[in-house]
């Protein structure tokens, strides 16, 4: 029986669906079955961070409503082996599918997956009930900003009513020369505040969006630290204990080291 | 903000001892979040109500219907403001109290 995970955020765009997808396809990478669940009805966005929009035949509410196979809606991703994506509908509203509904369809993707992700709308109305009916585990994203800690926040509460177990926490966007000179907040100002369990801090980096742009998840080919970050949660996913980032090591030292071309290859985050 | 502030801000921040928009972006979500806390969960200052009013009824007899307890925000600080008439004192207060 496969594990199914919402990946939530209150506030849009801090990166759920960069994280769905990155986290997504490191655990198939690591050889696990994968489905990421565009919860988003009518906004779908899933598709092009992954590149499969070209692929579409049916989608989420199709298969809800007994229109198509669930079998036929999975889009199989050609790059990496055992990871799929049921793509949201484009043109429905978010009312289209209850919380039974995904309850039903969750039920039915544990028995074929390792994992199932679901990538949440934003807010904290019906598509979000939906995303979070089904879920056994639960994912915050947020970024070091007040406005999406404050919604994270709002969203951990909503989260425990719901009986999500345990939600972990994604920081994202981080940007280590804001947290070096105290213009951002820092890990520990957010985990003392949010109080739940890191799962996992990934630094902001423009190679996310080349790859958005490319509709390849940075995790494919990247070796850059964004791709490491995924990675890493992947693996904390899967239950390893994998050290946390310093954010020290892209200082001034760190630079001035790249500069003379010793560049030191970062301790894993 | 004056050029001397300018200059200290400047020199605390080299020196490392002012904080940047970073510790300011945490104090304001401590503030904002006792509220939003309080307020999505209106059960929890009414548990704390009644706790209040066991605690006190050992000490003193109180106009139930007249108490506020209510969490006051300032720019700086987050209070919990409580207002309690009190009926009279009991007498058994004289014995316990401390």
């Amino acid at each position: 029986m496969g594990r199914v995970i919402v990946i939530t955020s209150g506030k849009g765009g801090v990166g759920k669906t960069t994280t769905t997808a990155n986290v997504g396809t490191a655990l198939a990478l690591m050889g696990r079955r994968v489905c990421l669940v565009d919860a988003d009805i009518g906004l779908r966005n899933l598709d092009v961070v992954m590149g499969l929009e070209n692929r579409i035949v049916y989608d989420l509410v199709e298969v809800v409503e007994g229109h198509a196979r669930l079998r036929n809606a999975l889009v199989k991703d050609k790059r990496v082996e055992n990871l799929a994506l049921l793509p949201a509908a484009q043109t429905r509203e978010k009312d289209a599918v209850t919380p039974e509904q995904m309850r039903a369809l969750c039920d039915e993707l544990r028995q074929e997956f390792d994992y199932v992700l679901i990538d949440s709308p934003a807010g904290i109305e019906h598509g979000f009930r939906n995303a979070v009916a089904g879920a056994d585990e639960a994912i915050v994203v947020t970024s070091p900003e007040v406005a999406a800690v404050r919604d994270a926040d709002r969203i951990i509460g909503i989260l425990e009513a719901h009986d999500v177990s345990e939600p972990r926490l994604v920081i994202n966007r981080v940007r280590p020369d804001m947290v070096r000179r105290g213009d951002m907040m820092d890990i520990d100002d957010i985990n003392e505040i949010l109080a739940i369990r890191l799962l996992g801090v990934v630094p902001d980096d423009e190679q996310i969006i080349v790859a958005t742009n490319r509709g390849e998840p940075v995790v494919l080919n990247g070796r850059n630290r964004a791709a490491q970050a995924y990675r890493n949660i992947a693996r904390r996913i899967e239950g390893e204990e994998v050290p946390f980032l310093s954010l020290e090591d892209n200082g001034f030292f760190g630079r001035l080291r790249s500069l003379v071309g010793m560049k030191r290859r970062g301790p894993d985050r | 903000m004056t050029g001397v502030n300018a200059v200290w801000d400047f020199l605390g921040r080299v020196f490392g001892r002012e904080s940047g928009s970073g510790k300011r972006a945490k104090e304001r979500l401590r503030l904002v979040l006792v509220h939003d806390r309080s307020s999505v969960a209106p059960d929890v200052l009414e548990n704390l109500k009644e706790d209040l009013i066991a605690v006190i009824s050992r000490y003193l007899e109180i106009d139930r219907d007249g108490l506020e307890v209510d969490l006051r925000r300032s720019d700086e600080s987050v209070a919990l403001v409580a207002n309690i008439p009190v009926r009279q004192v009991l007498r058994t207060a004289e014995r316990t109290g401390r």
